[in-house]
């Protein structure tokens, strides 16, 4: 089976928690359990507020949330026009982060690795960044 | 957000409420240091995470810097009954290396 939705919003701090009903109410049709959903929630937060905080640090930007069904596959892609990053490998590693002054930890890519199965990083042309992340959810159905 | 202390045997209860992300760690960071740096008479701090529904990786930040700031003043900090969510957070970043979970 497949599904997609697709969503743009603005790239305020109140559309973090936004962005992460969403992304569990798109959830529900894979009848995911709390865990696995609390993953999902927490990686669609960091890649959204790296958009608010990072990619538009001075204004505010248009952020575009993808979620797709393939099966009992989720995939999720988050994009930004912003800013951008030079080196995205370094950017990735853990503790890395352009903002310590503002307590931030450099810890974002991190969770967003250990609490999906896959993610991709990528430029957006020439102007933001495109993360792409995937989870398989077992589908537990009552037998 | 909500941030919500208490006062017993000189150690200082802070329990949190909600979901801790980007948009109200501004409100935390300041309710948690005005709240150090009013109240003198702890040795500890206990943060209760039963009711920390949400929270990422700003949070560690977040976590981070109230334990540098109590750090200068030998303040230890401890965390009691955290939620899945929190666990896992705590876990994965080693949080719990420098805030111990304690029963
Ligand atoms: N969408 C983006 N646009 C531009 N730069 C970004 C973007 N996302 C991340 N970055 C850069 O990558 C670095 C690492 O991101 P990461 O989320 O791992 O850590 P952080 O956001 O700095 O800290 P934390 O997530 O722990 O609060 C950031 O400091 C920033 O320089
Ligand atoms: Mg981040």
């Amino acid at each position: 089976m497949k599904n997609q939705i697709e969503i743009k919003f603005k790239s305020l701090p109140e559309n973090e928690a936004f962005a992460r009903t969403c992304v569990a109410a798109f959830c529900l049709q894979f009848n995911p359990t709390l865990d696995e959903i609390g993953d999902i929630k927490t990686a669609v937060s960091e890649a959204v507020t790296n958009c608010v905080v990072h990619a538009y640090p001075n204004k505010v930007g248009e952020i575009v949330m993808l979620l797709r069904r393939e099966q009992d596959k989720l995939h999720i892609v988050i994009k930004d026009n912003g800013v951008g990053i030079a080196d995205i490998e370094q950017a990735m590693s853990p503790f890395y982060t352009t903002k310590p002054e503002e307590e931030r930890s450099g810890m974002g890519f991190t969770v967003m690795d250990s609490f999906m199965d896959s993610l991709i990083v990528k430029h957006n042309g020439n102007k933001g960044l495109i993360v792409e992340m995937s989870k398989r959810i077992e589908n537990k159905q009552a037998v | 957000m909500q941030v919500k202390t208490k006062l017993h045997n000189q150690a200082l209860y802070v329990l949190l409420i909600g979901e801790l992300d980007e948009s109200c760690a501004p409100f935390v960071r300041n309710n948690l240091d005005n709240l150090f740096e009013n109240e003198k008479r702890f040795n500890k701090v206990i943060m209760d995470l039963s009711q920390l529904e949400f929270m990422d990786s700003t949070g560690i930040g977040v976590m981070l810097g109230r334990y540098k700031k109590l750090q200068h003043r030998n303040i230890p900090i401890y965390i009691i009954n955290p939620s899945k969510q929190a666990e896992k957070i705590f876990q994965m970043s080693g949080l719990y290396d420098i805030m111990p979970k304690i029963s």
